[in-house]
């Protein structure tokens, strides 16, 4: 392999990463100059351990396995013709597209790139993070970790288990430790309600009669070799969510698995001095998915946390299209910068900012909300009052992802205007909705 | 095998004297409860190598903490483990902490405690720009250090292990016959026979004197525990050195400090426990330990922890170490409430324990053949540490080493390897863990923790279900069930 000849590295080789290379493809981009560095063994990423159907309902229309939906953008890779670097893990990235990785066939080497897609996915919050007291035996896993045990090592990471959490991950894997003769005891939500797709509270926990706590959390952990029990309780809503005294319960159990948040995997972009955003964890980006760096672009969960790899795939076919035409040199040029902004009841918007060029195309803004709501309207508007776009909703959760579309003739509207940018609100229509 | 002597206990204190040994004409022996060395207070510390001005003059404390602080310094080059003088302060808050900072100063100069100095408000904000807008003073220690204290441990014992030093670790004495000059100390199942014992058994240490067949041990053990917080390595550079408030009865209160890796260490607290094994840490403890540090530092960032642990310390029923031959049992050494600073007393503790071996009779005499080095090839560096050349020439010479397992540390697979055939093998995730920081890091084991077992499984021969996290009932996975 010439890596002097690599004009765009991709950084992950999960279906982010993979996806983007195939745009780069589609829009021209010789697959030869390429480099998709993936770290572990196989590309695929973390869909490999995903056994359980429900992927790809949206990108292909067909419910598919974690691995089937991976394998699909492994095998267009490959028949794109794009080099995937296995057990290569990037350990540098400067602001100017360099690169220093480290695998066993090409040792540790720098590239200079024309472009750097990040898709490094993301990360697992720990009992760390948490600061759940107790002791620190055997048995605490996060539910990703438990998840690689059960279905690519072939093994159980125990038998009595009690869930805290209910993220998604959370749900498939107390459905998982069921399915293969765990007894799980609880799944402890610290709020009001799950942050998993309500699907999943359905088919995982509903279906198998498991207990879903919401309100409650691990106080302690109880054992010195191996989990021996937690002591969970409930927590006040009024006062920050902290475990009220009296309502702790003891549950005996040999695990405890923690489902409790998601966090971009960063570093490489912080190191570059790219801008983050406060509050994605992932770096700042514009419609295209290029961060504060140029020519470096973000997709996937190391830009924001996903609940569904569908979009995962669209991000990336952008982020990817982007790359491939800045080498291309078919970037337009951009005339105009607006930042958007969020306003009531949303929590984040991806793109942070819309850059227009001469001729705009329509934007699809992404957006997770703040608060469980019911009856809503969601609103893009400019900074003067404009509506650029909206759409009323009968209900709405931070666990799903929502996205309005602005179309292209009105961001060409603000082309000649003064506009101070771009706020994503929602309004609660509850009662007052026709 | 008759041994000449006997360590009960694997901590920083029975591991030094073995290593010190180790250079001698004498067979050693270190009896370990646990699966790994350094498991107890030695992990479970602030890692801090104190520069010796808390100890009151004229004890072993202080006497034995200030050589030990240069010896902690010369030991750390010979083995390969980073040690930084980064320096520390003790903070007053207002005129009411300086005749404290001024007692302290003293002690310091009496205990021979090089480079003390009061500082005022203006050096101490340019030095520590993140500190207190309330601190006024403090008391600057340029020769205080930070190292990992469990990571120069293992070292010392690698060294002590080459250098034909035997470890019997999972190895709990219960129970010890004498007979003719003979003690045989065992576990229930074996017995190590040795001429000389000597007892590093830190917060079991009066219990273990018991054992031994002490009677009316005028020591008495009351274990202490202290929670900590690790914070993320962004938070690495928040202090530059090592922020001390003033001590009290309670030890030397909650500290601020970047650790030797480039993380923040808070903690500890200071609390009398009835179970000298209960290293759990509690929502108060760490709440107390949060306000503490905010004290010294207002906007440390908390939500950066990245973990949070609890260790247990030795305190006896009276100020010094109990450092002392048996007058009862013949070639019997106590080395027993052995509290802070033990660890960056340890390397001068060991010589004053063999001068104790000495008295009794012990003739040391050096080895020819000694090797001051980790391994009879020198110290192994650690992939993460080498420059980019170096890094460069060894992926290419051994692809292993171009295998990243442990992301967040980036930890190698010929790391790995290497620590399965160091002189102590690593065969538990915990010991992988604390050799070479894999799992350590900011995602603290998600995703290499299946790995690392699985290399120990296919290295050692074994299923991963008889993989332990730290050694007896740790198990991480047990076989599936197959289906009918």
């Amino acid at each position: 392999m010439d890596l002097n000849e690599k004009k765009l590295i991709v950084i992950g080789g999960g279906p982010a990463g993979l996806a983007a290379a195939v745009a780069a493809v589609r829009r021209g981009l010789d697959p030869s100059s390429i480099l998709v560095l993936e770290r572990d063994s196989e590309p695929g990423g973390i869909l490999n351990q995903c056994i359980h159907a429900g992927f790809g309902l949206h990108r292909f229309g067909e419910e598919l396995t974690g691995p089937e939906y991976s394998g699909r953008y492994i095998q267009m890779a490959r028949e794109a013709g794009i080099p995937i670097l296995c057990d290569a893990m990037a350990l540098e990235l400067t602001s100017d597209r360099r690169v220093t990785f480290v695998s066993p066939e090409t040792g540790y080497v720098m590239v200079q790139a024309e472009a750097v897609v990040l898709a490094m996915g993301c990360r697992e919050r720990t009992r760390g993070a948490l600061g759940i007291p107790g002791t620190r035996p055997a048995g605490v896993y996060t539910a990703g970790c438990a998840q690689r045990y059960v279905n690519i090592e072939g093994y159980m990471p125990g038998h009595r288990v009690v869930i805290l959490g209910s993220g998604d991950i959370g749900l498939i894997m107390a459905r998982r430790m069921t399915l293969e003769g765990a007894k799980v005891l609880a799944v402890c939500e610290i709020m009001p309600y799950s942050g998993g797709l309500a699907r999943n509270i359905v088919q995982c926990l509903d279906d198998f009669g498991i207990p879903l706590k919401l309100s409650h959390t691990v106080v302690k952990i109880h054992g010195r070799d191996r989990v021996e029990g937690v002591t969970i309780a409930a927590v006040d809503e009024a006062n920050g969510r902290k475990p009220i005294p009296g309502t702790e319960e003891f549950i005996e159990c040999d695990t405890l698995l923690l489902s409790v948040g998601l966090i971009p995997e960063n570093e490489l972009t912080r190191g570059a001095g790219i801008g983050i955003s406060r509050a994605t964890n992932g770096a700042d980006v514009n419609q295209y998915r290029e961060t504060s760096a140029p020519g470096i672009y973000a997709c996937g969960n190391v830009l924001h946390v996903h609940d569904l790899v569908d979009f995962v795939s669209e991000e990336a076919d952008i982020a990817g299209t982007a790359a491939a035409e800045r080498i291309l040199g078919q970037s337009g040029a951009v005339v105009k910068s607006l930042p958007v902004s969020t306003g009531f009841g949303v929590r984040y918007t991806v793109p942070e900012r819309i850059d227009l060029t001469a001729e705009p195309e329509e934007v699809r803004i992404f957006f997770r909300v703040s608060d469980v709501y019911k009856k809503v309207q969601f609103f893009v508007e400019t900074a003067e009052g404009e509506v650029l776009a909206k759409r009323a909703k009968s209900a709405a959760a931070p666990g799903e992802m929502e996205s309005l579309t602005v179309p292209a003739e009105k961001l060409a509207g603000l082309l000649d205007k003064d506009c101070g940018g771009i706020r994503v609100y929602l309004r609660e229509t509850g009662g007052q909705s026709k | 095998m008759l041994y000449d002597v006997l360590i009960v206990g694997a901590g920083c204190t029975g591991v030094m004297t073995a290593r010190l040994l180790s250079a001698k004409n004498v067979r050693v022996a270190v009896a370990e409860a646990a699966s790994d060395v350094a498991t107890g207070a030695t992990a479970a510390n602030s890692a801090i190598v104190h520069a010796g001005y808390d100890a009151k003059p004229g004890t072993l404390k202080a006497k034995l903490n200030v050589r030990g602080n240069k010896l902690m310094k010369r030991l750390s080059a010979q083995l390969g483990v980073e040690c930084k003088p980064v320096g520390s302060h003790v903070i007053g808050f207002g005129d009411a902490d300086l005749p404290m900072l001024e007692e302290l100063y003293r002690r310091g100069i009496a205990n021979g405690v090089e480079g003390l100095e009061i500082i005022g408000a203006d050096r101490l904000r340019a030095m520590e720009p993140n500190v207190s807008p309330e601190a006024t003073h403090s008391l600057w220690a340029p020769s205080a250090a930070i190292t990992c204290p469990y990571g120069i441990t293992i070292a010392a014992a690698d060294n002590a292990v080459t250098n034909g030093v035997d470890f019997y670790l999972n190895f709990k004495v219960s129970g010890c016959a004498y007979e003719d000059g003979v003690y045989a100390v065992t576990d229930g199942k074996k017995a190590i026979r040795a001429k000389y014992v000597v007892n590093c058994a830190g917060v079991h240490s009066a219990e273990v004197a018991s054992i031994l067949g002490e009677r009316d041990f005028p020591i008495e053990i009351t274990p202490r525990r202290g929670e900590y917080f690790i914070l993320d390595k962004v938070c690495g550079n928040l202090a530059n050195s090592t922020l001390f408030v003033c001590p009290s009865d309670r030890g030397k209160g909650i500290l601020v400090s970047p650790t030797v890796d480039g993380n923040l260490i808070v903690g500890p607290n200071a609390y009398a426990i009835g179970d000298a094994d209960d290293r759990s840490t509690t929502a108060e403890g760490l709440a107390e330990i949060t306000a503490g540090a905010r004290r010294i530092m207002p906007n440390v960032p908390m939500n950066m922890a990245i973990t949070s642990f609890a260790g247990v310390r030795s305190t006896p029923n009276q100020y010094d170490f109990y450092l002392k031959r048996s007058e009862q049992l013949p070639g019997v050494i106590h080395a027993v409430g052995v509290e802070s600073p033990g660890f960056a007393s340890s390397p001068a503790t060991a010589e004053y324990l063999a001068g104790l071996l000495e008295e009794a009779g012990l003739v040391l005499e050096d080895k020819k053949d000694y090797i001051p080095t980790r391994r009879k090839d020198g110290n192994h560096v650690q992939f993460n540490r080498l420059s980019p050349g170096e890094k460069a020439e060894r992926a290419k010479a051994d692809p292993a080493y171009g295998k990243i397992v442990c992301r967040c540390e980036t930890v190698t697979e010929g790391d790995l390897l290497d620590m399965l055939s160091a002189p102590i093998p690593a065969v538990t995730v915990d010991m992988m863990k604390k050799r070479l920081r894999a799992g350590m890091g900011r995602c603290q084991g998600g995703f290499c923790s299946p790995r690392v077992a699985a290399l120990i499984a296919e290295k050692t021969g074994c299923g991963l279900d008889r993989v332990t996290k730290h050694g007896g009932g740790s198990w991480l996975v047990t076989a599936r069930e197959e289906e009918e």
